[in-house]
């Protein structure tokens, strides 16, 4: 693991927040490759052993899928998204793929602008360093606040 | 009841803003439904497979430790130790040899008899209990329990009739149509609603919001009410069930019915829409079959999803929702895969869930200031209740407040039944 890979991932998740506190879900996308996996886990689903999700998006296209609906067919509070992310721990590349796992909090802000901690939990990501750009292969959200607030709409 | 609270109408077609947010009512909903001639789901018997195994719930807001005794029999207990009145169990669940309260380590055993009490002959001559305690007479309070097809439901009346003359004839044909067999948990979606419990029990009764609030269900052509299907009332109307047919409906039928709801949406397509496939697996084409228990037990059907919610009440303003994700015990892994995937619909990021979170919360929020309105349920019509109907109609949330109002007591003069 090098210092260079190092700063490119941390600067891929800044990315990653970044787009989804900003709404800019195409750019969003484009930080997955077309075969990644995206799945929001509760935590206790994960202590049991147990595979249901919250989320499950075995492909882009179903990524994808969740994003259109979300701005086109869905209805859901209305509020701004805030992702604070702390410091990622790193695995050594295997085969130009990353293991790396991240802490979030995420704040949900609603029209009268008062804020409330929607949710914490981790990254669990598989990151593909073998072209130009870094992908996420797989994004795994461990949702350690597993009872969810009111409801989840736009992925975290 | 509230002096303040005051039923319109004797069909309970208006229905008391008031009910949502009284904590009066709250208290007595507790003392009367809860902790009265009603049956309340507790577990699954795939969820306690082995001896010693438990796990804690609630019913209500009740706490209950639901136990597996060496001899394989179920048991439940309020989860309130004899002694102060601590949790004896804090775990969600686990196996044990016993049930022992940390604080001042009272022994219960597993089919909750009070077994051992530490210093009870006190020490060095000093404290002790006196000589006529009896162990016998402060094991953990007993709720009775019943399963019908894998399913321990537990009632704390005294005398509330059997678990299935409770659920009738046709609620009990329509669970074991889903739980015909063993299953296995697949896992637990949460979410936590500012909201009464009674707007969700409710809101999974009517059949008016489901293709209307829920758009996915519109635009991609899944349990439109222009599909053959229709819902059901048990005699008393207290539980009533839900189904649709899948494939049954024309796209000229869509677009007309549809036509000023959500004209965008209909023009939508998803790009893998391979998790909303349904691998037939029972004889009768049902996409989708909602059973609602009254009062918080909800038992469905969605394509191959197949889950149970349970609506636990935790303040007059707040309610969690419990899903439990189930498959059977011998279904394949493409099966498997199906449910997990047909679980995306369910839950608090449910495609034809999520909405529910919010029409919950913006009842609560706009009918606080109002303890006086009322909610106006006639869509489906007045008067007496039918015992079947169409759908888009709210008949059965009419039939809610009818069978609420005969256990609470509170029914107005010449209440319908």
């Amino acid at each position: 693991m090098t210092a260079s890979l190092r700063d490119r991932i941390s600067g891929l998740f800044a990315d990653y927040a970044w787009f989804l506190d900003a709404e800019r879900y195409e750019d969003w996308l484009a930080l997955f490759s077309e075969s990644s996996m995206y799945r929001i886990v509760p935590r206790e689903n994960v202590q049991y052993g147990l595979p249901g999700s919250l989320m499950l998006c075995k492909n882009k296209d179903m990524l994808r899928d969740r994003i259109t609906t979300l701005l086109e067919v869905n209805e859901y509070n209305i509020h701004t998204t805030r992702h604070l992310l702390g410091a990622s721990r790193f695995d050594d590349p295997v085969d130009d793929v990353v293991a790396v796992e991240t802490p979030f909090a995420v704040y949900q802000t609603d029209q009268e602008g008062v804020s409330r901690l929607f949710g914490v939990g981790e990254y669990q990501s598989r990151i593909s360093c073998a072209g130009s750009k870094l992908l996420f292969e797989a994004n795994v959200v461990q949702l350690d606040t597993f009872s969810v607030p009111t409801l989840l709409a736009d992925p975290l | 009841m509230s002096p303040r609270i005051e039923w319109q109408r004797n069909d309970y077609s208006r229905v008391p803003y008031a009910f949502y947010h009284d904590a009066g009512i709250f208290e007595q909903e507790r003392d009367r439904i809860f902790a009265g001639k009603t049956w309340s789901y507790l577990a699954l018997e795939a969820e306690l497979p082995h001896p010693g195994d438990f796990k804690t719930t609630y019913m209500g807001d009740i706490p209950i430790l639901v136990s597996r005794d060496r001899a394989g029999t179920v048991h439940a207990f309020i989860n309130r130790c004899a002694h102060r009145g601590a949790l004896v169990r804090r775990e969600a669940r686990g196996n044990a040899k016993n049930h022992t309260c940390i604080y001042h380590r009272w022994c219960f055993a597993l089919d909750g008899q009070l077994t051992g009490v530490p210093f009870r002959n006190g020490v060095n001559g000093q404290g002790g209990l006196p000589a006529e305690f009896k162990l016998s007479d402060h094991g953990l309070k007993r709720l009775r329990v019943a399963i019908f097809e894998g399913i321990v439901f537990g009632t704390l009346g005294a005398d509330t009739e059997e678990l299935e003359d409770y659920l009738g004839p046709e609620v009990c044909e329509q669970i074991a149509r889903i739980f015909q067999k063993p299953v296995r948990v697949l896992g637990y979606q949460r979410q936590r609603m500012n909201g009464n419990w009674k707007l969700y029990v409710e809101n999974s009764r009517d059949n008016y919001h489901a293709s209307l609030l829920h758009a996915f269900l519109t635009a991609f052509g899944m349990g439109r009410a222009t599909q053959k299907g229709g819902q059901a009332m048990d005699a008393r109307h207290r539980h009533t069930y839900t189904f649709d047919y899948a494939n049954s409906d024309s796209e000229e039928a869509v677009n007309t019915a549809y036509a000023s709801a959500t004209p965008d949406a209909l023009k939508l397509e998803l790009r893998d829409a391979s998790f909303l496939k349904m691998r037939p697996e029972r004889n009768d084409n049902v996409r989708g079959m909602i059973i609602n228990v009254f009062p918080c037990s909800i038992f469905t059907q969605s394509g191959n999803a197949m889950a149970i919610r349970q609506v636990r009440p935790k303040s007059p303003g707040v309610l969690e929702l419990l899903f439990t994700l189930v498959g059977y015990a011998d279904d394949d892994d493409d099966m498997t895969e199906r449910r997990l995937l047909a679980a995306n619909m369910s839950g608090p990021a449910g495609y034809v869930a999520m909405e529910d979170g919010e029409a919950v919360e913006i009842v609560s929020e706009a009918t606080r200031s109002q303890p006086d309105g009322t909610s106006v349920v006639e869509v489906g019509g007045t008067g007496p209740l039918p015992r079947s109907f169409g759908r888009a109609t709210d008949l059965a949330v009419r039939g809610f407040w009818s069978y609420y109002a005969e256990v609470m007591g509170i029914e107005p003069a010449g209440g319908i039944r």
